[in-house]
């Protein structure tokens, strides 16, 4: 089994945290060791977010260890948050072959006289990685479905209907009904499956 | 659907973080009696037992501060239940006055003392801490888990260790472990079922003199049977490689997580000794592995504690051995998985091509830094909107404390001039206003911090006359680390209805004669209750409450 490395960033309230433990529990259905790393406390209050997700094989010279991701070293970063591939793009490499997967979302900083527009964000990420893709996220789940927090799961979904990592789709479908609570479930599945049938 | 972590199909592997590890550790162990004060990196520990307490038997509370969390636990463990005191590194500080003397007398029933500290001090203002200082200190056995599943085992052998030898174990996480997510497989869990009774023994629980001269010699005595029976060997002090080398890694917590990643990527072959015992150390085992080396490369966070033991080991039995450590590794801030990688390159001669750092090459796209800020709606925007309009910020001194309001030191509002530890705003105010008395000063303190060590600050500010304006931020609840009950709520961690203190009978009590109770919505009211306490001439300590609860309760 290869190592698969996966970056979320975001701000504070996004789901970050939500969207890390999915992708943990989806990955031992799968049959993978995993380690998370993830912050709590003050820094979450609005501030930015940044999970690190690793899977790969329990036992062997290939087991992984560290919980931290090594700079150049991630298969994949979902930036819920575009300003926030400003500063995970550390994690990215064309060596690596780094996916980014940038939500057209963008949250004001405060104290920040300029809103780059994504499309300049996205020109400078090109750089860094070979896959830069921008997913209007936010757009399409506040237009279908009224809420905007639910595009990290639709990401997740398109991630899934694309191939772009090796978690199996119903994996990923049983892990959120395992993480989210019970009322939240349907919403959820249906913010996934709207981007599969995309 | 049963939560995964009170689950008990034995066997079972589920994802955990370190903190959850420890809880699960302490269910496996048959904890009966769990204390916590609520703090970043550990406050998932007490957050968990809060939800799990009443469904599995196990009496759980958030205490007033850290020091009456510990007290609590002993008195719980003197009368013979399994008990978990649980706080992050700055609670120890505020418990240690206790802890000491705690670590003499020992305990009946197995105590266990989980303690994270916050590298890089992710969330953690005023210092950043290495609690293994604290074993030289007070002699207190310390382990040291990697992973949650270690956090788990780890918590169930200091169970066991604490009961035979008698004495409180701690746990020491730093951030990367108690925030680390991980597969945990699960034990089975075990219903504490012990009646406590406290049997009259002042020759083990007084710590008079000159007994407690002999009780310090008993424990010395205690942590060299530690060391021979238990740590030299135990499995937790390991060594991972046995092949022939001329070099050697020493290591522990998270960083051994690193190293392995370090020797995998370079392709090395390099004996690594895991240390899961911190104190007392396997002297012997650790002579045993570097005896044979010609250099050794000790990983470890923060303060080069592990290091100066082994070059004090080395000294008996390997005087040419170098011993590499701080030189190759910061010991300012959190380890990264790189560091220890180039660190480990540089230490076994190994070339690592390092690519040059890319940067973001457009000005505009180069972005400050997100501050956190008050959430939406946070009643605490209403007070300092209110201070903006009250005074000149720049002839205003601002006291801070750790609390959400600590958020108005970052924009737009930039109000606070120092910040120290829980409980202190008030007490630096007080040596201010007596030594400047014309300058004018706020000092903020939030309704947790005021219970848990604003009040002996009020008190001395009152009796020894001096006028400060002390705003209380009452909003009900701990917020800044998940709304934990304090004793001011109606609710105690069990559930059970109470009622909850009153500040103003406190701060009355206190001799407080100017007192205002105002919900910050007011906000005329609350700019002229501001200006009016800044103004008056009498020589006294004026207190606002700013009441109104946090949008999330």
């Amino acid at each position: 089994m290869k190592e698969f490395n996966i970056i979320i960033s975001g701000v504070g309230g996004q789901g970050v945290i939500t969207l890390t433990r999915i992708l943990a529990k989806a990955a031992i259905f799968d049959g993978y060791d995993v380690r998370t790393s993830e912050l709590h406390g003050l820094s979450q209050k609005g501030g930015s977010v940044e999970t690190h997700i690793r899977f790969g094989s329990m036992t062997g010279s290939k087991q992984i260890h560290s919980p931290l991701i090594k700079k150049g070293k991630a298969n994949l970063i979902i930036c819920i948050e575009a300003q926030e591939s400003l500063k995970s793009y550390i994690y990215s490499s064309k060596e690596s072959n780094t996916i980014f997967l940038i939500n057209d979302f963008i949250k004001p900083i405060l104290g920040s006289k300029i809103i780059p527009p994504v499309k300049d964000i996205l020109k400078e990420i090109k750089r860094f990685s070979k896959q830069v893709m921008s997913i209007p996220a936010s757009k399409i789940v506040k237009e279908k479905l009224n809420k905007e927090v639910l595009a990290g799961v639709y990401i997740l979904g398109w991630t899934t209907s694309k191939n772009l990592f090796p978690l199996k789709r119903k994996s990923i479908l049983k892990s959120i009904e395992k993480t989210v609570p019970k009322k939240y479930f349907l919403l959820n599945k249906k913010a996934f499956d709207l981007a599969n049938y995309d | 659907m049963t939560e995964e972590i009170i689950s008990n199909k034995v066997g079972e592997k589920i994802i955990l973080l370190g903190n959850e590890g420890i809880v699960r550790g302490a269910l496996e162990s048959g904890v009966q009696f769990v204390s916590a004060y609520p703090g970043t990196p550990s406050s998932e520990v007490g957050n968990t037992f809060w939800r799990i307490a009443k469904k599995v038997g196990v009496y759980f509370e958030f205490s007033t501060n850290e020091k009456v969390a510990l007290e609590a636990g002993a008195g719980a463990a003197f009368s013979g239940l399994r008990t978990l005191v649980s706080m992050k590194h700055f609670g120890l500080n505020v418990a240690s006055d206790f802890f000491m003397p705690l670590v003499y007398s020992g305990v009946k029933g197995g105590m266990v003392i989980l303690v994270a500290d916050d590298p890089s001090c992710w969330s953690s203002a005023q210092s950043e801490e290495d609690t293994r200082a604290f074993a030289s200190l007070s002699h207190i056995p310390i382990l040291e888990p990697s992973t949650p599943q270690e956090c788990k085992d780890f918590t169930k052998l200091a169970f066991d260790l604490s009961e035979k030898f008698q004495i409180p174990i701690m746990i020491r996480e730093t951030t990367r472990v108690a925030l680390q997510g991980g597969i945990v497989k699960l034990g089975k869990i075990v219903k504490g079922k012990r009646k406590g009774k406290f049997i009259k023994d002042p020759h083990q629980f007084s710590t008079m003199p000159p007994r407690v001269l002999e009780m310090k010699k008993e424990l010395l005595e205690k942590i060299e049977k530690i060391k021979k029976q238990i740590s030299e060997k135990s499995l937790i002090n390991k060594i991972y490689g046995n092949n022939k080398s001329e070099i050697g890694i020493v290591t522990s917590s998270v960083s051994f997580l690193y190293v392995m990643e370090a020797l995998k990527y370079l392709n090395l072959n390099i004996p690594v000794l895991k240390l899961g015992f911190f104190h007392p150390l396997p002297d012997k085992k650790i002579k045993g592995f570097i005896n044979k080396f010609k250099k050794i490369l000790v990983v470890e966070e923060l303060e080069p504690h592990l290091e100066k033991e082994i070059k004090v080991l080395a000294k008996d039995i390997n005087l040419k051995l170098q011993i590499f450590g701080k030189d190759l590794l910061s010991e300012t801030g959190e380890l990264r998985p790189e560091q220890v990688l180039k660190a480990v390159a540089e230490f076994s001669n190994k070339k690592l091509k390092i690519k040059p750092v890319l940067k973001i090459k457009n000005p505009k796209l180069k972005i400050p830094k997100r501050s956190p800020q008050f959430c939406p709606g946070c009643p605490y925007w209403l007070v300092f909107n209110a201070l903006k309009k009250a005074v000149d910020p720049k002839k205003v001194i601002f006291g801070g404390e750790i609390g959400c309001y600590m958020l108005a030191f970052y924009p737009p509002f930039h109000f606070q001039d120092y910040l120290f530890c829980m409980g202190s705003s008030v007490g630096v105010a007080h040596g201010i206003k007596k030594s400047s008395n014309k300058q004018k000063l706020i000092s903020f303190v939030g309704d947790s911090s005021f219970f848990h060590s604003g009040i002996p600050a009020l008190l001395n500010a009152v009796h020894n006359k001096s006028n400060p304006l002390i705003i209380i931020m009452d909003n009900q609840t701990t917020a800044m680390t998940g709304h934990q009950p304090n004793p001011g709520t109606n609710k105690t961690s069990m559930g059970n209805s109470v009622e909850g203190a009153k500040i103003e009978d406190i701060v009355k009590a206190c001799g407080v004669k100017n007192l205002k109770i105002i919900n910050p919505i007011k906000q005329k009211e609350f700019i002229k209750a501001v200006k009016d306490s800044l103004n008056n001439k009498i020589n006294e300590v004026s207190v606002i409450i700013a009441r109104r609860p946090c949008i999330y309760i």
